[in-house]
């Protein structure tokens, strides 16, 4: 119920929005929680496990229960803390995990069950029959326990991925935050200050204390005014940081447009930011722990600091009969404020003996507990135990206080452990936990306001230091400076579930029977349990239950140790983090310049690494791609076909030991090479398996072009790079990729020379231009090169011409082609016409083929050394029992071979004992009227003619098939020079 | 004799404004990729003689507009604007790269703001001042930044990537847009 207006809601703005399908009122500033509440609505999720009936417990990101699904249809995310989603006209919010609805949830009868469902049942319930895991248990777990669900559509919605930079990074916008903020602002320091709030302030939001002649609120507004103004401040509220990395880098999670209806125009519903910042001052506050006791998740439970929270920023008492639990003085000003916002405060239970409370207008029970709570889906009543005895009150709402714990998360994740202060009963960062980070307040286990806005100064005194910069006065105003005392108290004695995590539902039970289970680590307790392993990941609950882990197992809290706090601080949707990854944003496109024709053409793309590559050119009337290969394969070898070799990797070496590097880097001689002449080469990894392999041309004596596949270029170039910063670097010598200068034109078959005759601007023939020949051509006044080299085993050329030209001269290509009985062709039919000639490809050389293997054996020079060498000499590598390169054709013209099939004996059973090679390469062969294939053969050299089996056990395949030489047509090379 | 006509990287893409950003393709001219065998005091000496500017230390360029020298990578400056001198050749290799490269301008009030939704590194005016120059990535690609002026970025990515370049800005910019 709202109580009279002093809040910081906009009450002139009413907003409406939905819950579970009911209409509510709220204003402007409201979050779904606090108009819930204003609403007298206090029942918002249902437990993971029992289906226990769950309120809101607090008013932060730390909220266990209040999980909800925002939006609908594909946009709907869920997993949302009502207590951090912000209300506008048209929300649409439901609640999760409860079938048929939230007031009753037929999976509560797993409450009733409780006694058998604790802490490693279903470890100890579901190991047999063991195949009935995966098949059975866990999907019925999974169904029955869970969160929000995905809606399983693709959403439309737009995320954002953004990196920033500063001095410093102020993460908390509390007392401290501020002050540090603006200490270090008015210095001149470049600041960040983020704070995962949609109000900058932190508690001075949700107190009532001044600060100077202000309330904490209208003073902490003044200060933003003021940093908002400062060109050398960013200001990020709804940012929270959820993680800290090496090399000072933040990563923050921004609500965007996640408080909006508005999400069109592009605007993002999140950024995941990447902020990286020369010092941190981490001014994260605190989080108020409850007190574990019988029935402690009653909606209507909730922690003092959140009730003071809704009542003093939304103007929101969360009931009419209050009643207040704590060990801790702080858990006072919650009656106090009540009481002076005119609602029935009906008791203070303060668990020490000795308080002084002054003149409550209230009852005070000293030294008393409470350890019970009535009613079911709210709470109606609380069973107070004094040393004379038991008493109930009615009460519709419980304001509890452990005491506070130091928001230390941050500090932890570059592996830092925090430290145990025994003075207030909680972990605090441990120095230089974090490189340069200064943790200031309530983070750091400084409590007072007053105190905070001290240290605030102090911290960005010590980042201006850090930073080298010179400090500018800052004056603090006067605020409250009230001690912080308690006295521990982490569950009240009694029988019955007195919740820890109430998202995980893990009671004080639990941990007890974790401990007795010999589970004392808190690790292997938390995994046990799975305390502390939902998506609040236990913020308000682990240090109980490690408090309760220390005394079952009679060891000190700081003995017992924390769990490993990991990023991120809270859920990150993977939209957020993968921003921009979908659709053309997953990788780089990489086009050639005959791309767009060849779209228009309608050819379909297939990738080679980036590249976009045609497949094949369809024509009318052809039904299945395999007739254009086979019309593409007959260009090539009776007219000329065209295809664009661009995507080749070109590297332009330069130098006087370019020769030297070229002779090293290859296995075969390269410094012999004549200028004007091109060579095939065959490039070695360390470990001695063929690495890539490819034409180089010498251009002049201090000038070559390697060539590289497609697909290794860039490993090729790196390669390069490591030979010649690590290996040589005394060897003067430079290469540059010019694989994107030079678009470049394989023209194939037998018209190929009259083909560029009528297109180069002086005729060739083949005298000047033999094979392996290369050299400057002019085309239309274009300096071009060209290279007589082919990959078809036709008469055939590769012409290059600076990028710019390489549409046109596609253009022209094709036409000429075209008019000469040919065309161009695509991948399909170069790779039928590389298979029939037996050139390998990545599919043969994979990584773990030798030079041997590939037949190539002997292309290792033995009069130099190269990369490689010593290690292709390995007897292993060797072995005539080797898999070694053969061709392979069916025995029947109608037999077929796949790629990736497997070779066995003829007859033999198929299976791994005995296995006798693998099918690399298959097409079908035009000429030869069947399907041809490359593979691995045992020996195979020496068994040409045997007839052997292919086995295809994934596609269900076996054929016979002949083992042949791998070369299929023109076995002597007499077209390829002709 | 045929006529090849030309076809600029990003033709048909550019230019585009989305808010207070305007994207352009530029075509710089001549673009020389001068890479040293080892120390480039001979180069140096070669460029300042025959186009008066020194060889840029790492992450720098120097020149000016209409003709500079960008750092470029280890040993590896482009030369972007004029056609290198003959004298050149003796101090290095010199390659020809300018069809290799796709290169736009990103200006604007918000310029910095798109950039930073792609590139990783820090390109805050007081920090990535003008001439300045990284060698990094634009989203997935690699690419050489320089900031040209007080609101403006000039950007090279590979000539094929040109397509996936333009949407990635434009991405950028309509969400930076969007915020207003």
């Amino acid at each position: 119920m709202r109580v009279a207006g002093k809040g910081l809601i906009d009450r002139s703005r009413r907003v409406r929005f939905s819950f579970d399908g009911k209409t509510y009122g709220g204003f402007a500033g409201d979050t779904v929680a606090s108009a819930l509440l204003a609403n007298g609505v206090k029942l918002m999720g249902r437990s993971f496990k029992y289906h226990r009936p769950r309120g809101v417990l607090s008013a932060g990101s730390e909220e266990p229960n209040a999980l909800i699904t925002v939006g609908k249809g594909a946009q709907a995310e869920p997993n949302v803390r009502a207590t951090v989603q912000e209300i506008y006209d048209g929300l649409v919010t439901r609640s999760q995990n409860a079938w048929p609805s939230l007031d009753f949830d037929v999976m509560a009868a797993n409450d009733l069950a409780a006694p058998f469902l604790g802490a490693g049942f279903y470890y100890k319930t579901f190991m047999w029959p063991k195949r009935f895991w995966e098949a059975v248990y866990e999907p019925i777990i999974r169904k029955a326990a869970g969160l929000g669900a995905l809606s399983g559509q693709s959403n439309v919605d737009t995320y954002e991925k953004a990196f920033a930079f500063c001095d410093l990074l102020v993460i908390g916008a509390g007392p401290t935050g501020l002050m540090a903020a603006l200490t270090a602002a008015r210095a001149g320091a470049d600041v960040v200050l983020v704070d995962e709030d949609s109000l900058m302030g932190g508690r001075l939001n949700a107190e009532t204390g001044a600060v100077g002649h202000q309330s904490g609120a209208v003073w902490a507004a003044g200060v933003v005014a003021e940093l908002s103004g400062m060109e050398n401040v960013r200001l990020m509220s709804r940012t929270t940081v959820t993680g800290v990395y090496d090399g000072s880098t933040y990563g923050a999670i921004e609500r965007v447009s996640q408080h909006h209806a508005e999400r069109s125009g592009g605007r993002p519903v999140a950024c995941f930011w990447r902020i990286v910042a020369r010092h941190c001052v981490l001014a994260a506050g605190a989080i108020e722990r409850p007190i574990a006791f019988q029935n402690n998740d009653r909606p209507g439970v909730m922690t003092a600091g959140a009730v003071r929270a809704y009542l003093n920023r939304w103007d929101v008492s969360p009931g009419k009969r209050v009643a207040v639990f704590g060990n801790n003085d702080d858990a006072h000003r919650t009656a106090r404020d009540l009481v002076a916002a005119g609602v029935h405060v009906v008791g203070l239970i303060d668990a020490r003996a000795d308080v002084d409370v002054g003149d409550a207008a209230y009852p005070v029970f000293a030294g008393a507990q409470v350890c019970n709570t009535g009613g079911r889906n709210a709470l109606e009543s609380i069973t107070v135990r004094t040393a004379t005895g038991e008493h109930a009150l009615q009460v519709d709402c419980l304001a509890v206080s452990g005491g506070w714990n130091p928001t230390v998360h941050l500090t932890c994740h570059m592996n830092g452990r925090p430290t145990w202060r025994e003075d207030i009963q909680a972990f605090v960062p441990t120095e230089g936990a974090v490189p340069d980070m200064t943790v200031a307040g309530a983070c750091n286990g400084v409590f007072s306001t007053a105190a905070c806005l001290a240290d605030g100064v102090a911290a960005g005194k010590a980042a201006l230091k850090a930073l080298g910069k010179r400090t500018a006065e800052v004056e603090v105003p006067v605020a409250e400076d009230a001690p912080y005392a308690l006295e521990p108290l982490w569950a009240v004695a009694g029988k019955g579930r007195a919740w820890l995590d109430f998202q995980n539902d893990v009671s004080v039970k639990d941990i007890r029977q974790a401990a007795a289970e010999n589970f004392k680590s808190v690790e292997h307790m938390k995994r046990y349990t799975t305390q502390g392993m939902a998506t609040d990941q236990g913020k308000s609950s682990n240090i109980g239950a490690l408090a309760i882990l220390a005394d079952a197992t009679g060891r000190a809290i700081p003995e017992t140790g924390t769990t490993t706090y990991r990023p991120p601080f809270v859920p990150v949707s993977i939209a957020a983090m993968g921003a921009g990854g979908q659709g053309h944003g997953f990788a780089p496109e990489r086009w050639t310049t005959s791309h767009k024709r060849t779209e228009e053409m309608g050819a379909p793309m297939i990738e080679a690494g980036l590249w976009y590559r045609p497949s094949y050119f369809p024509k009318a009337g052809e039904a299945t791609w395999r007739e254009s290969c086979d019309r593409e394969v007959g260009y090539v070898r009776k007219a000329v076909g065209v295809c664009d070799v661009s995507t080749l990797g070109k590297i332009d070496i330069q130098g006087p030991d370019a020769g030297k590097l070229l002779d090293f880097v290859y296995t075969n001689v390269f410094s012999t090479l004549k200028v004007g002449r091109v060579r095939y080469g065959l490039m070695l990894r360390e470990d001695g398996t063929v690495m890539d392999d490819g034409t180089t041309a010498r251009l002049g004596d201090d000038h070559f072009v390697m060539t590289t596949t497609t697909a290794a270029a860039g490993a090729v170039m790196r390669h390069l790079e490591f030979v010649s910063q690590c290996l040589h670097p005394e060897w003067e010598v430079a290469f540059t990729s010019v694989t994107e200068q030079w678009a470049q034109f394989a023209v194939a078959g037998p018209k190929a020379r009259e083909l560029l005759n009528g297109l180069v601007d002086a005729p060739i023939d083949g005298e000047s231009w033999p094979f392996m020949a290369c050299g400057p051509v002019s085309v239309g006044g274009v300096t071009g090169r060209l290279f007589r080299i082919s990959f078809s085993g036709e008469h055939a050329y590769e012409l290059a011409v600076p990028s710019r030209y390489g549409a046109a001269l596609f253009d022209e290509l094709v036409a000429r082609s075209e008019k000469l009985g040919g065309g161009p062709y695509g991948m399909e039919a170069l790779n039928v016409l590389r298979i029939e000639k037996g050139f390998i490809t990545h599919a043969e050389i994979e990584g773990r083929a030798t030079a041997f293997d590939v037949g190539m054996g002997r292309m290792i020079s033995a009069k130099k050394d190269c990369i490689g060498k010593v290690m292709a000499a390995r007897p292993g590598l060797v072995e005539e029992d080797r898999p070694q390169l053969v061709g392979l054709r069916p025995v029947k013209a109608d037999g077929a071979l796949t790629g990736g099939a497997h070779l066995f004996d003829a007859g033999a059973e198929p299976v791994r004992v005995n296995h006798q090679g693998h099918v690399s390469s298959v097409g079908f062969s035009p000429d030869l009227g069947c399907m041809i294939g490359l593979g691995f053969l045992r020996r195979g050299p020496a068994r040409m003619g045997e007839v052997i089996d292919m086995v295809d056990h994934v596609r269900g395949v076996q054929t016979r098939v002949t083992v042949c030489a791998p070369v299929f047509i023109d076995p002597d090379g007499e077209r390829v020079r002709g | 004799m045929v006529e090849l006509r030309e076809t600029s990287p990003c033709a048909g893409l550019l230019p585009v404004t989305l808010g207070s950003v305007t994207v352009e393709e530029l075509t710089p001219g001549p673009m020389t990729s001068l890479c040293v065998f080892g120390d480039a005091s001979e180069m140096s000496a070669a460029l300042e003689k025959a186009h008066g500017m020194g060889w840029p230390a790492p992450n720098r360029s120097t020149g000016k507009d209409g003709a500079r020298a960008i750092w470029f990578g280890r040993g590896e400056v482009m030369l972007v604007g004029v056609s290198p001198d003959a004298a050149l050749r003796k101090a290095g290799a010199i390659v020809d790269q300018s069809d290799g490269w796709a290169v736009v301008s990103v200006r604007g009030a918000a310029a910095v703001d798109v950039l930073a939704r792609l590139v990783p590194v820090d390109l805050r005016g007081s920090v990535f001042k003008r001439g300045q120059t990284a060698r990094t990535q634009v989203g997935h690609m690699p690419a050489s930044i320089t900031r040209t002026g007080a609101e403006a970025f000039m950007i090279m990515v590979f000539r094929s990537m040109a397509g996936t370049l333009v949407h990635d800005l434009k991405e950028a910019m309509a969400a930076v847009a969007a915020r207003g």
